[in-house]
């Protein structure tokens, strides 16, 4: 059926150990790269930590222990803090509610520059996609911190970085589902003479607000957590509120502000679960 | 008969059509009343005001350049010094160029490029030649130890724009690059000059003045500049040593910040892997294992890595761990979810076809699961590589140590602005770096790139 000349089955199965060798090669090499990396890297954070590892291990349950109990002592009190701190938990919701959707509006107009298929000018294209790789590469902690420093302290500086980082993140998303949108819709309305505008309102943007909508409530998810960062260094808050309770060392509030924050982010993470499942169709 | 059913969509379509439109409209109200609500809650107008501008222009002018200053003490006024940034162990030996020490008749003069003079004299300070300002101004002290301008006393408000003078201090400052302070102990002049001088080596060192490429073509010549060391290790040491800029510190912070997302990455991958394989159903049978497991991500996902760093610190103390098992603890529950997940996805024909051949469990799923699930596996992996460069930052300024909290710490001193854009921008290289690194090595190891 075959002719000998093509490949003899010698040769195939040459080839085939050789690949598998080089291949266990890389493997092992890659295995004794990681090996290393930890081994110093660990050795390294030992040499450098205030405390030492397996001391730090063993005192590791007492803190959360002591937070505990002195929550459980006082009681019926408890359930107060959790409401007492309820207005700084909405605050911080609402920094990060805001400061979404701001970012996702500015991501929206920049992501429409750096998509391909709609901007037929490439340098147009790579500008705005390195300024969207600038406003991502900050962390929001040092825009955050600039912002605090030089506006003095409220929630403002968080909302001003959270929306920098979030247009960064979320317009490189959105650049490229709009480039993966089909492009027969859009070739459709050039073809009949619609203008630029026109084609983006009504061939690209109803392909791809699922996706967005869906992108920015996982943004939203991430930003609640980093508003509560930010108000640890001084936004305001929930986060300046467990600040100052960790200085007081008031080990039931600070129990209760944890509590808030551990329901807030599980429960966020499931409606924006079902909501996305609802968006993209597939309930996972 | 056609014609009614035509009509009969058009109504239908019309009327999902005005449902629609009741609907955005509806929502875009809601949307309006929010935004406006919440623009009055953060005080959005008043963006201008708070704006504090002497200490943003102040912080603008720190990064791009760099100030010396000369002060005399009006009881010992022979003795003027120059200091680099006003440093108490950053004296100049001898004087630069622009500072002229007269003499004879006892004064001292400050020139500045545009032409201006700051003279000091023992008993007052004259500023003159400046391009725009016609009159000279001279600046006294009355008996009270007050200063003033002489010839305006009690008609302050006769001042040019760019002088201020209050009871115990009088403020001068023709432009951003000249100012002149006078108080009653003592008298400072700021005299600013582009650039980041003494980035590479301090004026402690010897290779002071030299640059990047100076430097460079140093390292490789044979004559010794110290005879002790060789050109090499001298450079290296300098530079490191610089006490200006501190780069070992700030460099070794930096390296400490990369490895606590490193290394955090790396435990909660190689932790989160095999949990996910007890997670999933196709894998492990007991539905109890399962639970719990499922339960356990979510408990290390729920608590932030915030928290986690706040527990981690009470354990550890400032440190490298901390980060690490911040960063470690919160991933795996992210990771072990998504990997459980993925197994789950996973196509039962590889693994039946393993079956088939007689191979035991273990193998089955070495073969049937793993070669499905790792692109998986591994671009998730970087993708939260990325996300912990700039969340070690954050952890970091929060008491964990590394770069965060040395940014911190140089934006709390409120003047070394030159050195907190320096570490922002390292930040900014680091994490561009390693988010290059990752895309090149997501590439190479599985050849196309896997949509989120």
């Amino acid at each position: 059926m075959y002719s000998d000349n093509i490949l003899g089955f010698e040769t195939i199965e040459k080839n085939l150990k050789a690949m598998a060798f080089k291949r266990l090669i890389y493997s092992f090499i890659s295995i004794l790269a990681i090996l290393f990396l930890l081994s110093s890297g660990l050795t390294i954070a030992e040499e450098n930590n205030a405390g030492s590892f397996q001391r730090g291990l063993s005192k590791f349950f007492d803190y959360p222990v002591d937070l505990f109990k002195e929550a459980f002592e006082s009681g019926w009190r408890w359930y107060a803090y959790v409401f007492k701190y309820l207005p700084d938990l909405i605050s911080t919701i609402n920094m990060a509610f805001f400061s979404t959707l701001f970012g996702a509006i500015f991501a929206l107009l920049l992501s429409l520059f750096a998509s391909k298929n709609l901007i037929k000018n490439q340098y147009i294209v790579t500008f705005s996609r390195r300024t969207m790789d600038i406003l991502r590469s900050f962390p929001e902690l040092v825009i955050a911190m600039i912002f605090l420093y030089l506006m003095g302290k409220s929630e403002l500086p968080a909302v001003i970085a959270i929306v920098i980082h979030t247009a960064g993140a979320l317009g490189k998303l959105f650049s490229e589902a709009i480039e993966n949108a089909d492009n027969k819709p859009i070739e459709g309305l050039q073809s009949c003479g619609a203008s630029w505008w026109q084609r983006v309102r009504f061939a690209v943007i109803p392909q791809v607000i699922p996706l967005f909508i869906s992108y920015t409530l996982l943004r939203l998810e991430i930003n609640v957590r980093a508003s509560t960062i930010l108000g640890f260094v001084g936004a305001g808050g929930i986060g300046e509120a467990l600040s100052a309770v960790i200085q007081f060392r008031y080990g039931d509030e600070i129990i209760a502000i944890m509590f808030l924050l551990v329901i807030t982010i599980i429960s966020l993470d499931y409606f924006s679960r079902f909501l996305r499942g609802r968006l993209i169709g597939d309930n996972k | 008969m056609e014609q009614v059913l035509n009509q009969n969509v058009i109504d239908a379509v019309d009327l999902k059509h005005k449902k629609h439109i009741r609907i955005l409209i509806i929502t875009g109200f809601m949307f309006m009343v929010y935004l406006i609500g919440s623009i009055i809650h953060f005080d959005l107008p008043n963006l201008a005001k708070k704006w504090n501008k002497d200490r943003a222009s102040m912080f603008m002018l720190d990064i791009y350049a760099h100030k010396d200053h000369i002060k005399m003490n009006w009881k010992d006024p022979q003795k003027i010094d120059v200091r680099f940034e006003g440093g108490h162990r950053h004296v100049y030996k001898d004087d630069p160029t622009w500072l002229i020490r007269n003499k004879n008749n006892q004064s001292t003069i400050v020139n500045f490029d545009n032409g201006g003079q700051f003279v000091f004299f023992p008993n007052r300070v004259e500023m003159r030649n400046f391009p725009n300002i016609n009159e000279p101004f001279i600046f006294k002290l009355n008996k009270n130890g007050k200063p003033y301008v002489d010839g305006y006393v009690g008609k302050e408000s006769m001042l040019p724009s760019w002088m201020r003078a209050t009871e115990n201090k009088v403020e001068v400052r023709p432009s951003l690059y000249e100012r002149l302070q006078v108080y009653g102990s003592k008298v400072e002049v700021h005299r600013y000059e582009l650039g980041w001088k003494y980035f590479w080596f301090d004026f402690d060192s010897p290779l002071v003045g030299k640059g990047f490429l100076d430097a460079i073509s140093l390292m490789f010549n044979e004559d010794r500049v110290d005879p002790k060391i060789s050109n090499f290790n001298l450079v290296v040491n300098e530079f490191l040593e610089n006490e200006i800029w501190h780069h070992n510190t700030v460099l070794f912070a930096m390296v400490e910040t990369l490895l606590m997302a490193i290394l955090g990455t790396l435990i909660a991958s190689m932790v989160g892997l095999p949990l996910a394989f007890l997670a999933a159903y196709n894998v492990t049978p007991l539905s109890s294992i399962r639970f719990f497991l499922r339960r356990l991500f979510d408990m290390l996902r729920g608590i932030d890595m915030l928290i986690w760093s706040l527990i981690f610190l009470r354990a550890f103390g400032p440190g490298l761990f901390t980060g690490i098992f911040a960063i470690a603890f919160t991933d795996t529950g992210t990771l072990g979810k998504l990997m459980s997940e993925a197994i789950e996805n996973t196509d039962k024909k590889d693994k039946e076809g393993i079956q088939s051949t007689g191979a035991n469990k273990v193998l089955q799923h070495r073969f049937g699961i793993i070669p499905q699930i790792l692109p998986i596996f591994i671009s998730q992996s970087l993708y939260y590589l990325e996300s912990n460069t700039r969340a070690a930052v954050i952890i970091g300024a929060m008491g964990a140590g590394g770069i965060g909290l040395h940014f911190l710490g140089a934006l709390m001193t409120g003047n070394d602005f030159e050195n907190v854009a320096y570490m922002a921008i390292l930040v900014l290289v680091a994490v561009m770096c390693i988010d290059t690194m990752s895309a090149k090595l997501r590439r190479l190891l599985i050849g196309i790139e896997i949509k989120k």
